[in-house]
């Protein structure tokens, strides 16, 4: 079992917890994931390492409450027990295995969409305690929504924030203010890292590709064990199939088969609307769903 | 009583089954035990014997249920095998102890499996106490992984008196026999959970979510954590895929995925949150155990299913069994078929295969005869679902992070046969992780030898 030592709501619907698993905490790098399991039937769910102490022998997680495995998981407190939480999963980043100097002398430029910002703060924080401060963009819906600003700020070089309303920092797209930055601004970047939602790292590598800028994206496909024996995780990468979870979850942004990505991701999209149903019907006091009743 | 024949056994309907996930062999009563145990010749030099991969005292257990001494004869079996219950059930007894028994020349080979398997469930349900205190030895080993090879070397090494600590990826110990083999075959909660809580109960410790070569190495152990020794039994779980185009479309898996989802998820269970995917027209491309396992869950699961093979149904590799089974229930068998695409859908999901005939041609090195296509008979099976059960191999996490262990070209990790010593010092190996996928038996015999190799080499 392990317990949830912290819990803070960062914005509506995206919860920060701090979990002890020394283990984890002891083994783990920028990049790498993690996979928890709530209770005994509940279901492995793939999460981003957003921070990690040794010493505490904490592991710091953070999620947004999308189904009902991570809406009941919301509901977990401080001092709460998760049942299962195994890492880390999958490579590093490429950066953790690169020469300190050859990186010293690289411009790198971080892509953060929505929760996405949360795994990209632990690679930041790994280039500053290295002397290396990168450029960030964070990207989301509203101002209210923008995550871990303050310790963005205090790791990063330039930190940028776009919102899609204009309600704080540039108003629009990621894509439109990287684009903005390169070419009116004359940044140059000779790395692009993309965390968020595949429909966002598709469209960054796009552009990034036009620019003519090597790009980094994090998958975030559909997982059952994260070690490599199922192949549900599956992805494209420059026509080869790869396991996201023991291959990846990095890849070169510009070998994704992006489409393929999305539709995997959908595959169980109506079982998880069935289940969310049946858990609704159950709050209300149904226990069948016989629909026969009226209320 | 004809002693040439073997004492029926009870299962259930396979209309009534084929709708559900109980186990399909209901096995024996105590009377049919004792009849079936009569017919034993109790032979000088059994064969038997030497044919099972941990030389269980057959004649000797058999003796002991004949007379009705049930408790005796589970003492017997457990000076051998931590896992009666699993093997009386899994075993491919077929081509070990029964296909040697001396009966099986002129009538049917005495039926061991399913005596060992009674004899199991008896002293469960009788709550015999196996577990015998050992004197402290006072050393400690790691056993990489919870399957048969892992648990087998772990209980043999406890009653030895070592300090024995599984590490388990999952967080469910059992490997293969929990994530793989279904309930309908293995019942986990009842059969599997109990023999695990055995090897506990001789002082094994498991700890869960532990992956080997992630959260910590095999150097870490020896090094940080003061192991004397180290057991890998990892088996081999990465799955193959056969790499045609539409593969990847949505509504194609691998066995291993789909089985996990089902087996130690619980998928099949509505209380359980993970979800499982079975459409109404189902391939399972393969003709092995897990090909039926896979063919056997998604019948239950509702769908019409097909094991598609492209060789005879003589080559099937599968334990005849099974398929058995598998065609009592209603699964259709399209032999000497190969697909050769996966068809979609303008979304993405699967809607058929392009299949293609074959005929056997020349024997390969294998000595089985190889398939040949036959020209112009490409044809469409229309689907919804494919499950690919091609083989697995083993996984490279471990042997990638771990420094002076070998292995050979398949990945599997290079090991004595007889002593399952590996290339790195005080390390061992067994199971599938050494030999590619085989039996549960077979990784058991393993992680015997080791557990004996380890002994000698700790006691030096």
């Amino acid at each position: 079992m392990y317990k949830i030592v912290g819990k803070r709501l960062l914005a509506p619907q995206i919860y920060l917890m701090d979990v002890e698993a020394p283990r984890v905490a002891k083994s783990a790098n920028p990049g790498q994931f993690l996979i928890v399991k709530m209770d005994e039937k509940g279901e492995r769910i793939p999460l981003t390492i957003c921070d990690y102490d040794e010493e505490k022998g904490t592991v710091t997680i953070v999620f947004q409450t999308l189904g009902t495995s991570t809406k009941q998981m919301a509901n977990y407190e401080v001092g709460d027990y998760f049942a299962d939480f195994v890492g880390p999963l999958g490579q590093p980043s490429e950066m953790v295995h690169e020469n300190l100097e050859d990186l010293k002398n690289k411009n790198v430029i971080f892509i953060a969409g929505g929760v996405g910002t949360a795994p990209v703060y632990p690679q930041v924080k790994w280039l500053h305690q290295r002397g290396i401060n990168a450029d960030v963009i964070i990207g989301a819906k509203s101002k209210e929504y923008v995550i871990l600003e303050e310790e963005m700020k205090a790791a990063a070089g330039n930190l940028y924030v776009a919102t899609d309303d204009g309600s704080y920092g540039f108003k629009g797209m990621v894509t439109n203010l990287l684009e903005k930055l390169v070419k009116e601004e004359g940044k140059k970047y000779d790395l692009v890292v993309a965390i968020g939602p595949m429909i966002m790292m598709k469209f960054v590598a796009k552009l990034t590709k036009e620019l003519g800028i090597h790009t980094i994206v994090s998958m975030n496909p559909i997982m059952v064990d994260g070690t490599g024996m199922c192949g549900a995780c599956r992805v494209t990468v420059g026509g080869e199939t790869k396991f996201a979870c023991v291959d990846g979850p990095e890849f070169d942004g510009h070998l994704i088969d992006f489409d393929e990505a999305m539709r995997r991701q959908a595959m169980y999209k109506t079982e998880e609307a069935k289940k969310q149903y049946r858990e609704q019907e159950k709050h209300e006091g149904h226990e069948g769903g016989c629909g026969c009743c009226g209320k | 009583m004809d002693r040439m024949k073997r004492t029926p056994i009870a299962e259930q309907d396979p209309k009534v089954r084929a709708t559900n996930f109980k186990e399909v062999c209901l096995g024996y009563t105590e009377e049919e035990a004792k009849q079936e145990a009569a017919r034993c010749l109790n032979c000088k030099k059994p064969l038997c014997v030497t044919e099972c991969p941990v030389t269980i005292s057959i004649p000797k257990f058999i003796e002991q249920v004949k007379e009705g001494n049930f408790e005796e004869a589970a003492k017997i079996i457990s000076k051998s095998s931590a896992l009666p219950a699993v093997c009386g059930r899994v075993c491919p007894q077929e081509v070990q102890c029964e296909g040697k028994c001396i009966l099986g020349i002129k009538g049917e080979p005495i039926a061991i499996g399913k005596l060992e398997r009674f004899v199991a469930d008896w002293s469960r349900e009788h709550n015999v106490d196996l577990s015998e205190a050992a004197e402290k030895k006072g050393k400690k080993v790691a056993v990489i992984g919870s399957g048969p090879a892992g648990l087998t070397c772990a209980g043999d090494l406890a009653r030895m008196g070592y300090d024995i600590t599984i590490f388990e990826a999952l967080h469910e110990p059992g490997g293969v026999l929990v994530y793989g083999i279904p309930e309908f075959r293995l019942p986990k909660d009842s059969v599997v959970k109990h023999e695990i809580e055995n090897v506990k109960k001789l002082g094994v410790k498991i700890e869960t979510n532990v992956i080997i070569g992630r959260t910590i190495t095999i150097d870490q152990l020896l090094e940080e954590e003061g192991f004397d020794a180290i057991f890998i039994g990892s088996g081999a779980g990465l799955p193959k895929f056969m790499g045609i185009p539409g593969e990847n479309s949505n509504g194609v898996f691998s066995a291993n995925e789909f089985l996990t989802r089902n087996n130690l998820m619980k998928a099949f269970k509505e209380e359980y949150a993970t979800p499982i995917r079975v459409g109404e027209k189902v391939a399972v491309v393969g003709g092995g155990n897990v090909a039926m396992d896979a063919a056997r869950t998604a019948l239950r699961l509702g769908a019409e299913v097909h094991v598609v093979y492209r060789r005879s149904e003589e080559e099937l590799p599968a334990r005849v069994e099974e398929v058995h089974h598998a065609k009592e229930e209603g699964v259709i068998f399209d032999m000497l078929t190969n697909p050769t695409e996966i068809l979609a859908d303008e979304k993405g999901w699967v809607k058929g295969m392009k299949c293609v005939k074959m005929e056997l041609g020349e024997p390969d090195a294998s000595g089985r005869r190889r398939p040949v296509e036959v020209k112009d008979s490409e044809f469409v099976m229309e689907l919804d679902t494919v499950i690919m059960s091609l083989g697995t191999s083993p996984n490279p996490l471990i042997s990638t992070t771990t420094k002076g262990l070998s292995v050979d070209k398949r990945k599997c990790i290079i090991a004595q046969e007889e002593t399952g010593e590996t290339t790195k010092e005080k390390v061992y190996a067994g199971g599938d992780a050494v030999t590619g996928a085989a039996t549960v038996i077979l990784a058991m015999g393993a992680g015997k030898k080791a557990a004996k190799a380890i002994d000698e080499f700790l006691s030096k």
